[in-house]
């Protein structure tokens, strides 16, 4: 599925009744099973940008649109994922990877067979019986992404998905969403505020501005595929980073 | 040395151990104590046996009252219009304060009702229950419901204004329906709340109750009250009163015991 941004623009309600420009106006497209990572400082509207592509939030004005057809919904076959993992902490890991499957009326033997074949891509095949309190940060994220898995989605939406771990587990978690995304091909729009990583994982790095956000640069990743982690060392990723990192520092200067 | 510390250590571990045991022993043995207090005034003639009666005469008006069949009469009436009070009270207070949580306009407009109702005496106003609902159980029931109503309702109000927001817009991104939403979110995130308030809704509806029992009289714990304090027969009220307690105890165990085998998540988490 491709996604295309034209003219975006998102602006909530002050107490005082005036608007405050938070998004755009902002125009890219995201071609089919491309994997575009969303850069720039805080406050520019990155998680705007994703919930308006959920369907959670619905623009001010332009339109987000997916093969064509606006999204003022949450659409089928989009499955995203938040910063906190937003696990239920009454369900078992299980539970909560099923989740997405319970909702769509999948039987319970189904979707306990379906679930219990993807976790030991997780890791987690000695957890199924879990409660959330008993896992790590990185547990956490690794259910949340098995619940994003399990729903076979065409579109996968990450809003800063590693942005509360350490670093080793981030690169962890890195390594398995590539390892993921080869098996079970998606468009994937990541939010991130971590250059390296977005240069690392993604096809394309757009970068924006800050309040209201706007694309200010959108840089292709040439990097040879399997990425593997020892390439942010060479002269080339190097390269990458440096460019995107200028376009980020021109905007406070 | 290694031999010293592992001493130690057992030491340490036994004397842990006994504390604990020591911590759930304290509240039989505050009871024990009181019994002996209790024993000690009355046989020394410090106080009338009108006024406290002996241990020995209360247990004797336990097995007179339990072998004539009038204790467990009268209990199983209280309990009975502790039971349809609590049902009615706490539905209606789960539905109200569900609506209030998901449509805040209707707290503004129920409120009124409600704070009148939560602030006056509810022994205040069962005559007037009485004198609507008629001298039989009806009366009682509804006195149990009104006192039971308000924990039920402010902690349906919060249980469910709780929910994580982000959740919410999980189940939206999941398609979920309203029924879904509420069956897979709002209701087992709310649990834990609406299970605390429903302890203290238990406890007072043996208020409830026994307040409808006094003021409209004929049967119930609340009326042996009465009924023996009239004939001077203090065991009796002593045995009718720690019926109440016993029954209040009694249904704050189960609930206590359906919050613990329930909210087995909570219970890990806490671990």
């Amino acid at each position: 599925m491709t996604l295309s941004l034209r003219e975006l623009s998102v602006s909530f309600r002050d107490p005082a009744g005036g608007a405050l420009p938070a998004l755009g106006p902002i125009s890219f497209e995201v071609a089919e099973q491309q994997f575009v990572c969303v850069v720039g400082p805080t406050g520019c509207g990155k998680s705007t940008l994703i919930r308006v592509l959920a369907g959670l939030l619905p623009p001010s004005s332009g339109a987000a649109l997916c093969d064509g057809e606006a999204i003022d919904r949450p659409m089928r076959q989009f499955a995203i994922m938040f910063q906190d993992a937003n696990l239920m902490p009454w369900r078992t890991v299980l539970d909560n990877i099923a989740l997405p499957l319970e909702i769509a009326g999948v039987s319970r033997p189904t979707r306990y067979e379906v679930v219990r074949a993807l976790l030991p891509q997780l890791h987690l095949e000695s957890f199924e019986l879990a409660y959330p309190a008993a896992l790590s940060g990185g547990m956490e994220q690794r259910v949340a992404l098995g619940r994003v898995l399990v729903q076979q989605p065409k579109v996968v939406l990450l809003d800063e998905p590693f942005g509360a771990l350490d670093a080793l587990t981030r690169e962890n978690l890195g390594r398995l969403l590539l390892r993921l995304r080869r098996r079970y091909v998606q468009t994937i729009v990541m939010v991130t505020h971590d250059i390296n990583e977005a240069a690392l994982l993604a096809d394309r790095v757009i970068v924006m501005s800050r309040g209201p956000g706007r694309l200010v640069a959108d840089v292709s990743v040439d990097l040879p595929r399997p990425r593997r982690h020892d390439m942010i060392y060479h002269q080339a990723f190097l390269k990458l980073t440096k460019r995107i990192r200028a376009s980020i520092d021109d905007l406070s200067a | 040395m290694g031999k010293v510390r592992l001493d130690e250590s057992r030491h340490r571990e036994m004397a842990a151990g006994l504390e604990v045991s020591l911590r759930r022993l304290a509240p039989f043995l505050t009871i024990a104590c009181l019994l002996l207090l209790w024993q000690w005034i009355s046989s020394r003639g410090i106080i009338s046996h009108i006024l406290v009666p002996p241990p020995a005469d209360v247990y004797q008006a336990f097995i007179d009252s339990l072998a004539d069949g009038t204790l467990l009469k009268h209990t199983v009436i209280t309990l009975e219009e502790m039971l349809y009070g609590l049902l009615l009270g706490v539905g209606i207070g789960l539905a109200i304060g569900y609506a209030i949580a998901k449509a805040p306009i209707l707290e503004n407009i129920l409120s009124p009702v409600i704070v009148a109702f939560q602030s006056t005496p509810i022994v205040a106003y069962a005559p007037l229950l009485v004198i609507w609902f008629g001298s039989g159980i009806a009366s009682k029931i509804v006195t149990t419901a009104v006192i039971v109503f308000f924990p039920t309702l402010v902690n349906t109000i919060v249980g469910i204004r709780s929910v994580s927001p982000n959740l919410r817009d999980l189940m939206r991104s999941l398609k979920a329906g309203r029924w879904q939403i509420f069956r897979h979110l709002e209701a087992p995130s709310a649990l834990p709340v609406i299970l605390a308030g429903l302890k203290t809704s238990t406890t007072l509806a043996v208020i409830g109750a026994v307040v409808g029992e006094f003021v409209s009289q004929g049967s119930g714990l609340g009326y042996l009250v009465t009924s023996a304090r009239n004939l001077y027969d203090t065991p009796l009220v002593v045995v009718a009163v720690l019926a109440m307690t016993a029954i209040s105890l009694t249904l704050y165990g189960i609930v206590a015991y359906v919050e613990w085998r329930f909210l087995v998540w909570q219970r890990r988490a806490s671990a």
